[in-house]
Parts: C-alpha cells; structure tokens; sequence
C-alpha cells in the first residue's frame, strides 16, 4: 500500500476510532491486492516499510463485492457503482481471502 | 451493520473506486470517513 496513505489512514483511525467504530471496505480488483490490504489494515504493513509497519489497527475489514455487506446496500445504488465491476471481478477468491483475514 | 459506524473506503482504481464504495455505504446508514483509491501505475 501507498506510503503516503498508510500515514493517511493512521491518522484518521487515531482520531476516528472512539468507541471503535471504524471499519474498513476494500474495492481491490484481485485477491492479492485484497490480501495486502486487508493484512495492512488489520496485522499492519507486512513489507515493513510504511507507518503502519508493527502498528496493528486491527480493524474489522470487508469487501464491497461480499454478499453480507451488499445486502445492506440500496439495490439501485449498488448496481450503478459496482454492477459491472461484480460481474468482471473474481468475486468469488477476493471475498474468500478478505473472510480468512477478518475473521483469522 | 453499517449504522453508525465509520467508515475507511479504500478503493482502487482497477478495481472499485473509493467514492463509490462511499456512496453504497452511505445508503446503508455508514459515515464514509476516508476514501482512498489507489493507483498503480
């Protein structure tokens, strides 16, 4: 992940987090980058090269294409952001490892 | 799920951009906090 955005999301988690209501949602378009980010946001930075190397946030991580969060999504809206993005992606493997992760 | 949760939207731009996870989780009661969309070119 991006330096600049390790420092972006640490920051913003530090003033966020009271009460620890914040929680992530990935659009990666592959497994890989859905790992990485997931490991990122809830283990820390595994390269060890950004602000959140060693730092654990262990915030609880989805992904837009997983069923449990859509279902809660206007039907509509999701159709127009994420329809065609859904029917492209390998949904199937990316909502696999970001489950494996959060719930690791 | 979402209700009154804060939430950090990181997208990526092959993938689904970070403002328009914002707008699904808008609908569902979530406050979008941050949005990302990352880029690797």
């Amino acid at each position: 992940m991006d330096l600049e955005d390790q420092g972006i999301i640490k920051k913003t988690v530090e003033e966020q987090n009271e009460n620890n209501t914040v929680m992530v949602v990935l659009g990666s378009p592959d497994e890989k980058s859905a790992e990485m980010y997931s490991e990122t946001v809830k283990n820390g930075d595994p390269t060890y090269a950004g602000p959140l190397a060693g730092v654990s946030l262990g915030l609880p991580v989805y992904h837009i294409l997983e069923d449990e969060v859509k279902e809660h999504i206007d039907s509509e809206v999701y159709q127009q952001q994420v329809g065609m993005m859904e029917m492209v992606l390998d949904k199937e493997a990316i909502t696999r490892i970001v489950k494996k992760i959060r719930e690791g | 799920m979402f209700e009154g949760k804060r939430i950090l939207c990181i997208g990526e731009r092959d993938g689904i951009p970070g403002s328009a996870i914002a707008e699904c989780i808008k609908t569902a009661g979530g406050e979008p906090v941050l949005q990302l969309t990352q880029c690797f070119v």
